[in-house]
């Protein structure tokens, strides 16, 4: 008997939702949903499985148009607001909520939802769109990335300069097209202040494998390498652990941090030299405002440079001689005013250091 | 027999609306309007085609793993190991849809049986293990969803190969779209997974109440002892409900891999399909009817879910709210308990409960 009424039960349930769904739903849930349409410019962003609170890039997103919000006098769920994703499938539901609610911006976090935010994009030609970290070509999605190369020329500085025994190392996640611009950004960096200096590169075909960043790691420092770059997510976290077993026994080595401000990845033992930052909330920011004013960047790539404040040197900059910042100011300067032009491929770093001879 | 029926449509009904009362309570406690909250969740479900669609296109997953689990359970066996065989059955689906060029006739049979032998394979390693050396069924399993996890990732990564963390798309002769549905639910993801789906619900009663195998199954799943004594083969019967519980697990990879994503990502954590489907096969009562209508339900709540956060309720409140309303759908019994306690007895009720069993 227990069995027939569980049964039932489930099936009354659902037979009985749809019900109330019809009493209660069609009238005015559009509506509702849509919020008072002449309240006027309405932005949303739809995170990852990272959720809003992941201390990277849904969080910084959330930042960035919080910061809109509030200097727009939007109100919070109506104005602007997010939603969660709990599972990958749970992107295009979202992204559909929004575009159907008529949101005016609609942002896609990480390029995860790359092919997602095409679908939806297609259905709903209308509205616009927005993907952070990746390029996806349709007339109304903007594909937000940053300049990598000229972050990684500053923290190249850092290390060209900082470095004692003139080697330094660059550990990349996984060799792609994004990673070379760290690469090829950071070795410019190094080569312009530090022409005889050596630069060991590793891939380590993974974001995710600690063990795999700890060995090259142990590999690096062992050839007298005493700064290595890591643009390798995970995988930078065994670079980490690496230099500070290291300077545990005393040995003088630093690691370069990525994305985000990485003091903390380098405490107690004080590793970090500085940090590469790429800042998705002034992107996603200014993003927001020129589709506000009207000029939405449809179907284009924009890309957020030092100028634009996309990508910078973190402000920890503790472990920083004096000396060594003044020469990133000044370097800042003049990539700012388009003197250098920071290579982000191979061919263009070898077109670049056969410029410095 | 008027009393057992009205009970039958009564008892649902009540445990679905004190879910919803503690729903209520608990919206109003975080400051939300309880209406609004319910209205967006129905509305969720049943409100456009789009989300009907998205329903069922996540019902498919769930009525298989609802099943996986239930068929074990019938044998007595617990197989806690469903998320590992989704997670291979998923890659396999993926793997044989990328690299064949076959008509749908051949590539798609080809894809789905490739899914349901992978997930029996996997399954047949905590079966065996129970068979030969009694070792608990419940340990091997959930170990072999952790080594399903990371080497379904190791694979793909190296001999399926990923860019930008996911496969490239099966071919359209693998895939289980369906431009008709998707038309039909403006653009929702739904699939001919589900046919496949409910016919599994078929099989699965067919062969557990209609063959001699079904019958020797579920005497295991009643007395062991008793079914040895009988002269049934217990050890081999225990091989065997994996092993089929195993297929229903590796189609429900393929419902995802064929069907929703037409890709595989690789995965930092669980699915979820896995263990939902054991909440999904309790709640059915292990009966392919009651697996089907359960799967419905905790579709329709996750994909209900998502459009609570359109009234800024957050995606934590609804996830607590969801499990209130299922915990006292499956706490059914209870109420009837409760209700038979406030009315008069009567001894033919008593009787027709015997009966029935």
């Amino acid at each position: 008997m227990k069995k027939k009424s569980l049964l039932a039960l489930a099936a009354t349930g659902l037979a009985m939702s749809s019900v109330l769904a019809a009493c209660g739903g069609n009238d005015d849930s559009k509506d509702s949903s849509g919020g008072d349409e002449k309240a006027g410019f309405k932005v949303g962003m739809v995170t990852d499985t990272g959720g809003v609170d992941d201390k990277s890039f849904n969080q910084s997103a959330w930042e960035g148009i919080q910061k809109f919000g509030k200097d727009n006098d939007l109100k919070e769920g109506t104005g602007y607001k997010y939603l969660q994703s709990a599972k990958q499938s749970d992107y295009q539901p979202n992204l559909q909520q929004l575009a159907r609610a008529k949101y005016d911006l609609i942002l896609g976090i990480g390029f995860l939802m790359a092919e997602d935010i095409g679908k939806v994009a297609d259905q709903f030609k209308d509205n616009n769109f927005a993907l952070v970290d990746m390029v996806v070509d349709k007339p109304n999605v903007a594909s937000i990335v940053f300049k990598e190369n000229e972050g990684s020329f500053l923290v190249g500085v850092v290390a060209g300069l900082t470095t004692k025994s003139d080697k330094v190392g660059f550990v990349g996640g996984v060799n792609s097209d994004l990673i070379k611009k760290f690469e090829s950004g950071f070795k410019a960096g190094v080569k312009a202040v530090n022409p005889k200096a050596d630069i060991e590169v590793q891939y380590a075909e993974d974001f995710n494998a600690a063990e795999k960043g700890q060995a090259i790691a142990s590999g690096m420092y062992g050839k007298k390498v005493d700064v290595i770059y890591h643009a390798a997510g995970g995988t930078g976290q065994g670079v980490f652990t690496e230099a500070k077993n290291r300077k545990k026994n005393g040995e003088d080595v630093w690691v370069i941090g990525v994305d985000r401000d990485q003091v903390e990845e380098g405490m107690p033992e004080n590793v970090t030299l500085t940090s590469m930052v790429k800042r998705v909330d002034t992107a996603v920011e200014q993003v927001a405002k020129d589709t506000k004013d009207g000029n939405f960047p449809a179907g284009k790539v924009v890309e957020f440079g030092l100028k634009d404040g996309g990508v910078d040197i973190a402000p920890s900059q503790d472990n920083v001689a004096k000396d060594v910042l003044t020469k990133v100011e000044d370097f800042k300067k003049q990539i700012i005013a388009g003197d250098i032009k920071v290579p982000a491929t191979d061919d263009e770093y070898k077109e670049y250091e056969a410029s410095l001879k | 027999m008027k009393l057992e029926r009205f009970y039958g449509i009564l008892i649902p009904i009540l445990s679905i609306i004190l879910g919803m009362v503690v729903g209520a309570i608990v919206m109003l406690a975080g400051g939300y309007n309880p209406v609004d909250g319910f209205d967006q969740l129905f509305y969720g479900i049943f409100g456009e085609p789009y989300s009907i669609g998205e329903t069922l296109r996540a019902a498919a997953p769930l009525i298989f793993a609802g099943l996986a689990v239930a068929f074990a359970f019938r044998t007595g066996l617990f197989n806690i190991g469903v998320e590992g065989q989704v997670l291979v059955g998923w890659m396999v689906a993926v793997w044989i849809g990328i690299e064949f060029d076959l008509p749908t006739a051949i590539h798609l049979p080809l894809a789905l049986i490739g899914a349901g032998l992978a997930g029996a394979l996997w399954a047949s390693i905590p079966g065996i293990l129970k068979a030969k050396f009694h070792v608990h069924e419940v340990i091997t399993s959930i170990m072999m969803n952790y080594i399903a996890l990371y080497v379904t990732n190791d694979i793909l990564r190296h001999v399926i190969g990923i860019e930008n963390e996911r496969t490239e798309s099966v071919k359209e002769s693998a895939s289980l779209a369906s431009p008709f549905l998707q038309e039909l639910t403006d653009f929702s993801r739904l699939h001919n997974g589900i046919f496949i789906a409910v016919l599994a619900a078929l099989v699965f009663w067919f062969i557990l109440w209609k063959t001699t195998l079904g019958y020797e199954l579920r005497a295991v799943g009643f007395n062991k002892s008793a079914a040895e004594y009988a002269g049934m083969g217990v050890n081999k019967n225990i091989v065997l409900s994996f092993v089929i519980s195993g297929v229903f697990a590796g189609l429900a990879g393929a419902m995802e891999g064929l069907g929703t994503f037409q890709n595989m990502t690789l995965n930092a954590s669980f699915t979820g399909v896995g263990f939902d489907g054991i909440a999904v096969a309790l709640l059915g009562a292990n009966n392919p009817i009651g697996v089907v209508l359960a799967a419905l339900l905790f579709a329709g709540l996750n994909i209900g879910g998502l459009s609570m956060q359109q009234i800024g309720i957050p995606p934590e409140l609804i996830k607590i709210i969801i499990a209130f309303i299922i915990i006292f759908v499956a706490s059914g019994y209870a109420i009837r308990l409760l209700i038979e306690k406030f009315t008069v007895k009567k001894p033919e009720d008593k009787k027709v409960k015997g009966a029935d069993k």
